[in-house]
């Protein structure tokens, strides 16, 4: 073989393990479940191989499904404003801070790091009934009973910003500390005030991080399920809860199989949308 | 940005940032600070300082065995991911491949698909072909979820090494493979170290798809905690909390040091 032709095979050997991997513990698998929400499961536990329509009737016009979706949908959307609101100026202080960068990027992420069901439960400690909250409130006299603030949508949404904050920091960090702030002083010597040229130049160049950040924080907010359970009640599902339920508790693979590709359908259509205007750059700055 | 520094917006956006960091970490110390509590309950009020809860953890089997599979998943988990995705990525960042937008696109497609999705279609195909819920698939499921990150890790480390050292010891007649082991590769270990610790530490506190992969009766340190958060909120879980808080985030500090390490030596 000629010193090109090895040169030119090299870069497939070396990928073919990752590749391999990908194919045969994703994309096969997801083709797999396409099909397999054809399937049909029977209540003798079996499955019925054909091509039924049933899981897929029931998944897209019962009611209760379209409800929780829509549902998920809105704490996600929730999720993400709030995140936004919270960690745009925290990521704007830490991009425009004279003092140590590094050391306040890396305190803002340290709690990333931090197990999720820890920080997840950890909320217990503080909202629960005897957390630190109710203690005190009670101590400053300000209730004569402990309130009962766990188990409902504000604490499902509280959990779910604590757990995504830090991604958004980190995308609108990474926009930020891109622009130059020459931009900005040049401005301002034009006569811009300091919140016009903000509103009018930084904003506008940071947006593409702000939209990174936005996307992760959407897509992984909705398609979560443990948040739900830890801090939710009865009544706050998620969407991924339903898979959950189907899949581990009725043991109705088929109908799981098409609710998860109900969820895949609509989280992939927007980060295609996302990749179709700002492209998976951005997303990867933020992510490496 | 000396005009900024004194303004009111200014202040403002100093003030917001500081609740923000009082938000992220108010719960997790309210946790360190109850797993010294001495009382019965994992909660206020504070009635004395105790370790009783560390050493009641030492001691429960269950939480011993979770940790022992956690750390052997992990350690996996960081080996394979970490092999395939150094070798994706060398080939992706030194070669000319057609199509290498594509291929890393695919590559990182574990992280885009929901990890739900993910783990529903692994555990229904793997199923099929009659692998059930074991360790196997609970470690496959790890690897390929925590692969994208491994490669999006290396790659970019790997972008910052010059291709000139290599060529040199080329030029003096040192083989492909002699220029790998002994100059790629050690000028690549800090990345390679970092990949592996993203992936053991991603492996380590994956809940969402090893609640769906783990076989009846395994669990590993996320599923046991959420099963104990079933009953009740226990001093105990609170001490296991402490105990991966200083894990997770002592882990990384460390990774961080050796990295700086290894690259101020080689780069001396």
């Amino acid at each position: 073989m000629s010193v090109e032709a090895r040169e030119a095979r090299q870069p497939w050997i070396l990928l073919s393990p990752a590749l391999t991997a990908v194919t045969f513990l994703l994309f096969v698998p997801l083709l797999f479940i396409v099909v397999y929400s054809f399937w049909l499961r029977t209540a003798t536990g079996a499955d019925q191989i054909g091509f039924f329509l049933d899981n897929w009737q029931e998944a897209l016009t019962d009611r209760f499904y379209r409800d929780i979706l829509l549902n998920t949908l809105k704490i996600a959307a929730i999720t993400t404003l709030v995140c936004a609101l919270m960690g745009y100026p925290a990521a704007y202080f830490i991009a425009r801070s004279k003092g140590n960068k590094a050391i306040l990027l890396l305190l803002l992420m340290l709690p990333f790091w931090i197990s999720y069901i820890i920080r997840t439960m950890s909320w217990i400690n503080i909202l629960g009934v005897s957390g630190a909250l109710n203690t005190f409130l009670l101590w400053v006299g300000v209730i004569s009973e402990p309130i009962q603030m766990l188990y409902n949508e504000q604490s499902v949404i509280l959990g779910l910003v604590h757990f995504l904050l830090p991604f958004m920091v980190l995308n609108v960090f990474v926009s930020l500390d891109g622009i130059d702030t020459n931009l900005e002083d040049a401005a301002n010597s034009l006569g811009a005030t300091r919140w016009q040229a903000f509103k009018q130049v930084t904003l506008p160049l940071s947006l593409p991080g702000l939209a990174a950040g936005g996307l992760l924080c959407f897509v992984l907010g909705a398609g979560t399920y443990i948040t739900p359970l830890v801090l939710g009640g009865a009544t706050d599902a998620m969407f991924a809860n339903l898979v959950f339920e189907a899949i581990i508790t009725q043991l109705n693979w088929p109908l799981g199989s098409a609710l998860s590709l109900m969820l895949l359908a609509v989280l992939g259509a927007l980060v295609l949308i996302y990749n179709r205007y700002l492209g998976m750059a951005q997303l990867m700055k933020g992510l490496g | 940005m000396a005009a900024s520094s004194g303004s009111l917006g200014w202040n403002l956006v100093r003030v917001w940032t500081l609740l923000v960091y009082i938000f992220m970490f108010l719960p997790i110390a309210v946790v360190v600070l109850l797993s010294f509590n001495a009382s019965q309950f994992g909660a206020f009020p504070m009635t004395g300082f105790s370790f009783r809860w560390f050493v009641e953890l030492a001691q429960n089997e269950a939480i011993l065995r979770a940790f022992r599979t956690s750390i052997v998943l992990g350690l996996m988990t960081a080996l394979i991911s970490t092999t395939l995705g150094v070798l994706a990525s060398l080939a992706l960042v030194r070669y000319r491949v057609p199509g290498a937008n594509m291929i890393s696109t695919l590559l990182i497609a574990p992280i885009l698909v929901p990890e739900v999705v993910l783990a529903v279609a692994l555990l229904l195909f793997l199923n099929f072909l009659q692998i059930n819920k074991s360790f196997t698939l609970l470690l496959a499921g790890h690897v390929i979820f925590t692969l994208p990150f491994v490669i999006l890790v290396v790659q970019a480390r790997l972008v910052s090494i010059k291709r000139d050292v290599e060529e040199a010891a080329m030029s003096l007649g040192a083989s492909p493979r002699q220029t790998f082991f002994q100059i790629t590769l050690p000028l690549m270990l800090p990345a390679v170290l970092a990949g592996a610790l993203f992936a053991f530490t991603i492996s380590f506190d994956d809940i969402t798809g090893t609640l769906f992969w783990k076989p009846g009766g395994v669990e590993t340190v996320p599923t046991q905690i959420f099963a104990m958060l079933r009953n009740s909120i226990s001093p105990e879980i609170n001490a296991l909390g402490t105990v991966m808080i200083v894990m997770t985030v002592g882990l990384p500090l460390l990774g961080i040091a050796i990295a700086r390490r290894l690259s101020s030596k080689s780069g001396a």
